[in-house]
């Protein structure tokens, strides 16, 4: 309610005829100009809100082939959705004249508020280049601090449009205590709400830790950069020359670095893909995986499975044939397509119900695990695991990848991480052995031992514990008839019967029933129950 | 049934027919070893065809097989399978003690030898006889005799059948080779001796191209018949394809069942077949088949066979080849004349009679056959595509369809043979019935996982001058000068396209709002919006509004509204859908986050694009992605393997020279130079195995 200072020049306003009726009834006439300029000056604000940085800097903004944060907000949420907070904040520093009045902006650098992406509940910040390059001031931080809290009170994800120069220089401490603010909700966050951030233009400095507590980071392609020191200081540092786009750009990090989980053309390709994207994810981790409409039938046979496992153990088939005719409508959304490619992990939905696919690519060194394959793995297990998200694994694993290069960088602490995450995961767990799981790897990939609900294995499935030339040389060592042995050998273990009896696996099945057999059984362990004993927190060999 | 039953005799037929295994190694072996090419698929295709007539027969059926085809569908459908060893040919299909003992065991009466491989192996008839085992199909003589494309003009001379003036011997050389055909006259065609399949042959109309020819063609059937024999005739120039399909007993009777015409050819090689021809008149057609019956009797053939004539436009025919297999088009035969040529083949084998005269033999409605190819029609009307078949469904569901082919969902089709899918035959009592349900039926096909040539089958079937019956072996370049383009739009057409993927297009979205059970979803009122959507199409871009009631849309482009409805299943392949009231059945073949959206309509695929207003307004400021300069760059067209490099870095190569030469499938295809330039790089070497779009040879 408006209240204004009572003057002696009190006169009674005749107005409430006029509709003006929340004034009141008792007013002076020099509060109803103040309310008036009060009303322009709304007005104003918002309008100037609207506007960012001003048409310069938005045509600016749009010849670098960038969209301004609310030219985004509107594609990525639904029509009339977005509900905006803190359109009013204001940046508080005043050194360096940036208290001048020209140098405020209604809502400083950020865009943040709540919507819905196809009726569900998001909470979203989008970083404004146009005003100060997106540079993150303490009120800035302070506004993306606020949704962050409120969407883990009613549990909902977060979506980051990052588009931000990095610290606000002018405010010097306050820019960093704003990052740290920032980074804390990230972590207190992470495993209540799924966090997702779109790198929209440039992101360097301390920026960068904060899509990296994310759940997931995507780019766009040749506008948006990730690095923690740009090209001039690498060069005055370590004498390197290097462009922003190798050093930071979408293609390094979703091919070389890891950092980023996927890559899109362009600001409207990455939008409409995130919303795609979008329905894959529960709102918190109260929630259920969702189930959405299905087409597809759940009882489809896939006859192309029958054939798809090549009768040479050494020739290789892509694995992804096998997700894609498996999953509703062929429809698999890729998580790190291009990086440790010996793996493949992503979302997709079994007779509507989103699942987790983790699968061994026998196209890429032959499907076995190195450090990479492992973390990204062991990360995408976790990810399913925290938000209620069955998981479904395909194995075809040959061990893990031997050598000096792996040793020396860990693999058996980083192979270690992809092992804790399937153990500690109690989410429902399917697992279908379509040929090889040998040694260590074949107990990682959610093997029966580790909890696993319904273990498969295909009539190509050899589990052993190595290849059948391995095991002969060491069982036989110095005999002859080396062929001999090899061929009992295979005869021995090459095939599903040595798992299949011990009741490791608990059906050999015809690849073509895969998909049947799968969606039958989510829907049994659709209330599946298990904890894990009570800790503070595990310790993941980090 | 009860005409099978007249044929007792066989309660085994042992299929010795090869499957081939795909992988590189093997595939070396059996090009040499094989004296006839034909690709695999159609091998497995005969076997189980003639499987399902020994059903019919209540003859039992045993398919032999290597380690590697145990899961070949020719094994799944015989009765019986024997494996006869590991897979390379030589251990297993060309074993001939192994195929003997599998005939012992198995205690089968009767061998249908399947294509080249045993089937002309004089030694193996022998020890068939030997143990009272029964081949099916015309004797070995018969089969060299005509296999030889010298041998049998000779013959067909004498027995006095019309033959294309040429000369009949072998050419030594390529000087020789321009002698007589000066001789001739030009045009003249260059032809391997033992070929067949359009493989080895060129077409040259002067002594220059008669040199280069003639170099190719004996490349090219060295490499695919292992035996470089050229020879030389009158080329007919705009013929027409057209064969007679006779029938001979072991006693000397032979008949002739009517003929099929095959004109649409792309590169020798048949494409769309129908029977009978729209061109033939009862004189003709008799005269014809007359003399494929004394080429028959002449060279005392038994079994099914085909007598290949040219037949120009003033309806003289001359004599090209006699085929001694049961050939690919042989079901529109069937079709017409009511015949299962397998059965008649296996009762002439097993040493019946005839069971009708040469006036039982009806024409019986019509039917057309389209050879369905894994190969993109855009590129000169069919460069092979290669991949694993990751959807595959026949159209068997709509009545009057016939579809024979040797592959499953999850085949994969590879580089080394021809890369037919399958036959596509459809029936009708008129021509245009039969047409009408091949438009049907093409529409109704779903392959996906390779490129294949739907969308040119589907656009010759309507082509005005095919159905005018106006064709011949030209047919294809003279329609398509510029080459295949795929279909191109009316205005109308146009709107139906634009108009489905709008709805399709709402149809999805508004799937991707329902979520079962969940309560935190707010509800949006879709069933009273209006959809303002954006739709690109090759370039062109079209405001679109779009209202729904039910299943039932409205979209509104340029002042006109159409009206679709459909199931809107987006599982499905197929899109069957009432445009305006028309049935149309589309496919959907992508349909992306981003809008995209891929229809198969009248055959063609299109790309379209489907936004929001709002995202098509915003679209302008997307940075522009620069595509290479692809003039200076050659990369294969297809996959395949590199039979020679003629340039190397620093060259300097004028528009139009040959660069590299590229082999798939058995065709070889030459590279050449989009502009005058220097080489920069080459990047593959003879012998090379490349993809398509690899890169080969970079000029500055």
């Amino acid at each position: 309610m408006w209240r204004g200072t009572l003057g002696p020049s009190e006169v009674v306003v005749g107005v409430l005829a006029q509709g003006r009726r929340w004034f009141g009834t008792v007013m002076s006439s020099d509060t109803a100009r103040v309310h008036l300029s009060v009303q322009e000056r709304i007005e104003k604000k918002r309008k100037a809100a609207l506007t960012g940085g001003g048409q310069l800097r938005i045509a600016a903004q749009h010849k670098r082939g960038k969209l301004t944060a609310r030219e985004r907000l509107e594609l990525l949420l639904d029509p009339d959705s977005f509900v905006e907070y803190d359109m009013f904040v204001e940046h508080r520093c005043s050194d360096f004249g940036m208290e001048a009045d020209h140098n405020k902006y209604p809502g400083d650098s950020v865009v943040t508020g709540q919507g819905r992406i196809n009726g569900r509940l998001v909470y979203v910040f989008s970083q404004d280049f146009t005003v100060f390059g997106g540079s993150l001031s303490g009120a800035h931080a302070q506004k993306v601090c606020k949704i962050m809290d409120q969407a883990m009170m009613v549990g909902a994800p977060v979506i980051g449009l990052n588009d931000s120069g990095g610290a606000r220089i002018q405010e010097g401490v306050e820019s960093l205590a704003g990052y740290a603010d920032i980074f804390l909700r990230n972590v207190m966050a992470s495993g209540v709400v799924p966090q997702i951030s779109l790198i929209m233009g440039p992101c360097a400095g301390g920026a960068v830790y904060s899509p990296a507590l994310t759940d997931f980071t995507f780019m766009v392609k040749d506008t948006s950069y990730l690095f923690i020191t740009g090209p001039d200081v690498v060069k005055s540092v370590t004498n390197e020359d290097v462009t922003q786009e190798e050093l930071g750009g979408a293609k390094t990090h979703t091919t070389v670095s890891g950092v980023a989980h996927r890559a899109f053309e362009n600001d409207i390709d990455a939008l409409l893909n995130l919303r795609d994207f979008f329905n894959f994810l529960p709102l918190s981790n109260k929630d259920p995986a969702p189930v959405t409409e299905c087409h597809d039938p759940r009882d489809r046979l896939v006859p192309g499975l029958d054939t798809i496992v090549p009768l040479e153990s050494t020739k290789a088939y892509d694995m992804l044939d096998i997700v894609h005719g498996i999953v509703d409508e062929r429809e698999f959304f890729e998580i790190m397509p291009n990086y440790a490619k010996n793996i493949v992990v992503g979302f997709a939905r079994m007779n509507g119900r989103t699942v987790g696919i983790v699968g061994n690519q026998p196209k890429v060194a032959s499907g076995c695990l190195d450090i990479n394959s492992s973390v990204k793995g062991a990360r995408f297990v976790r990810f399913c695991d925290a938000f209620n998200i069955p998981i479904i694994t395909f194995v075809d694993v040959p061990g893990f990848l031997p050598g000096t290069a792996q040793e020396y960088g860990g693999i058996i602490r980083h192979g270690a991480k992809l092992l804790y995450a399937f153990a500690e995961a109690t989410v429902p767990k399917i697992t279908v052995i379509t040929r090889k799981a040998y040694g260590g790897a074949y107990d990682v990939m959610s093997s029966k031992h580790l909890r696993g609900d319904v273990n498969y294995a295909w009539p190509s499935a050899e589990v052993a514990v190595m290849g059948a030339k391995g095991a002969v040389q060491i069982i036989f060592r110095g005999k002859e008839n080396q062929a001999e042995a090899e061929a009992e050998y295979v005869e021995k273990f090459a095939n599903p019967f040595p798992a299949a009896v011990r009741g490791f696996v608990d059906d050999i099945i015809q690849p073509s029933t895969t998909r049947k057999r799968i969606c039958r059984d989510l829907e049994v362990l659709a209330s599946k129950k298990q904890t894990n004993p009570w800790k503070k927190h595990a310790n993941i060999p980090l | 049934m009860a005409a099978y039953r007249n044929t007792p005799g066989f309660q085994r037929v042992l299929h010795a027919v090869k499957h081939v295994c795909f992988s590189k190694q093997r595939c070396g072996v059996i090009i040499c070893r094989y004296s006839t090419v034909y690709d695999p698929n159609e091998k497995v295709s005969l076997i189980i065809r003639v499987i399902k007539t020994c059903k019919k027969m209540g003859i039992k059926t045993v398919a032999v097989h290597s380690d590697v085809d145990s899961s070949a569908v020719h094994v799944k459908v015989a009765d019986e399978a024997v494996c006869v060893g590991p897979a390379p040919t030589s251990k297993s299909y060309l074993n001939m003690d192994a195929i003997m003992n599998a005939i012992k065991q198995t205690g089968a009466q009767a061998v249908h030898p399947g294509y080249g491989f045993l089937s002309e192996n004089k030694e193996f008839a022998k020890r068939l006889a030997a143990e009272g085992v029964t081949f099916i199909g015309p004797d070995t003589h018969a089969i060299q005799a005509m296999g030889d494309k010298i041998e049998s003009k000779l013959i067909a001379k004498a027995a006095k059948v019309n033959t294309i003036p040429g000369f009949d011997g072998v050419v030594k050389d390529a000087e020789e080779a321009v002698k007589i055909a000066g001789e001739i006259g030009y045009p003249v065609m260059i032809k391997a001796s033992a070929g067949g399949g359009g493989k080895g042959m060129r077409i040259a109309w002067n002594d220059e191209e008669t040199r280069e020819g003639f170099r190719f063609s004996s490349q090219e059937a060295l490499s695919s018949f292992g035996d470089d024999r050229l020879l030389i005739e009158k080329f007919i120039d705009n013929p027409r394809h057209i064969e007679i399909q006779v029938l001979a007993d072991k006693h000397g009777d032979a008949l002739w069942l009517n003929e099929r015409e095959c004109s649409i050819q792309r590169r020798n090689q048949k494409v769309v077949e129908e029977a009978p021809s729209t061109f033939l008149d009862p004189d003709t057609r008799r005269a014809m088949g007359e003399q494929a019956v004394s080429l028959a009797n002449a060279v005392k053939y038994s079994s099914a066979g085909t007598v290949e004539f040219l037949v120009d436009s003033k309806k003289n025919f001359y004599f090209l080849e006699m085929n001694t297999r049961l050939q690919v088009e042989h079901p529109i035969t069937e079709c017409i004349t009511g015949l299962d040529l397998v059965q008649q083949m296996i009762r002439i084998a097993k040493g019946y009679k005839l069971q009708h005269k040469q006036s039982d033999i009806p024409i019986n409605g019509w039917a057309v056959e389209s050879r369905v190819y894994a190969e993109d029609p855009y590129k000169s009307f069919g460069l092979p595509s290669i991949g694993r078949l990751s959807q595959y469904q026949e159209p068997l569901d709509l009545p009057n369809v016939r579809v024979d082919s040797g592959i499953q969902e999850g085949s994969d089709i590879s580089i080394y043979y021809d890369p037919m899918i399958s036959k596509l035959v459809t029936y009708g009592k008129t021509r245009e019935e039969a047409l009408k349900k091949m438009e049907d039926a093409l529409d109704n096909y779903v392959i996906r996982g390779v490129t294949h040539n739907i969308p040119l089958l589907r656009e010759i079937i309507v082509h005005p001058r095919f159905v005018s019956g106006d064709i011949s072996t030209k047919f294809l370049p003279e329609v398509y000068p510029d080459g295949f383009k795929g279909h191109m739009l009316t205005a109308g057409e146009r709107r139906e396209l634009l108009a489905t993927a709008a709805a399709l297009y709402v149809a999805a979205q508004l799937r991707s709002q329902k979520f079962l059970g969940d309560l935190r979803v707010s509800v949006v009122p879709a069933e009273s919006r209006q959809w303002e959507l954006c739709v690109e199409l090759d370039k062109g871009v079209h405001m679109l509004g779009v209202s729904r009631s039910g299943n039932n849309y409205t979209v509104e482009i340029d002042g006109e509204k159409v009206e679709v409805s459909g199931e809107w299943n987006l599982a499905s392949a197929l899109l069957p859908i009432t445009i305006n009231g028309k049935h149309r059945t589309l496919q959907c073949l992508l349909r992306t986050a981003a809008g995209e959206i891929s229809l198969q309509y009248l055959g063609t695929s299109f790309k379209l694009r489907v936004l929001s207003n709002l995202a098509a307004s915003l679209s302008k400021h997307m940075p522009e992605k620069v595509p290479e300069d692809t003039s200076s760059i050659l990369r294969s067209p297809m996959p395949g393997s590199v039979v020679a490099v003629s340039v190397k870095p620093g060259d300097n190569v004028a528009e139009g020279q040959e660069i590299c030469v590229i082999e798939a499938m058995k065709m070889q295809n030459s590279m050449t130079a989009a502009k005058t330039a220097k080489v920069k790089s080459v990047h593959c070497k003879a012998g090379d195995t490349v993809g398509e779009g690899d890169l080969l040879v970079e000029l500055e």
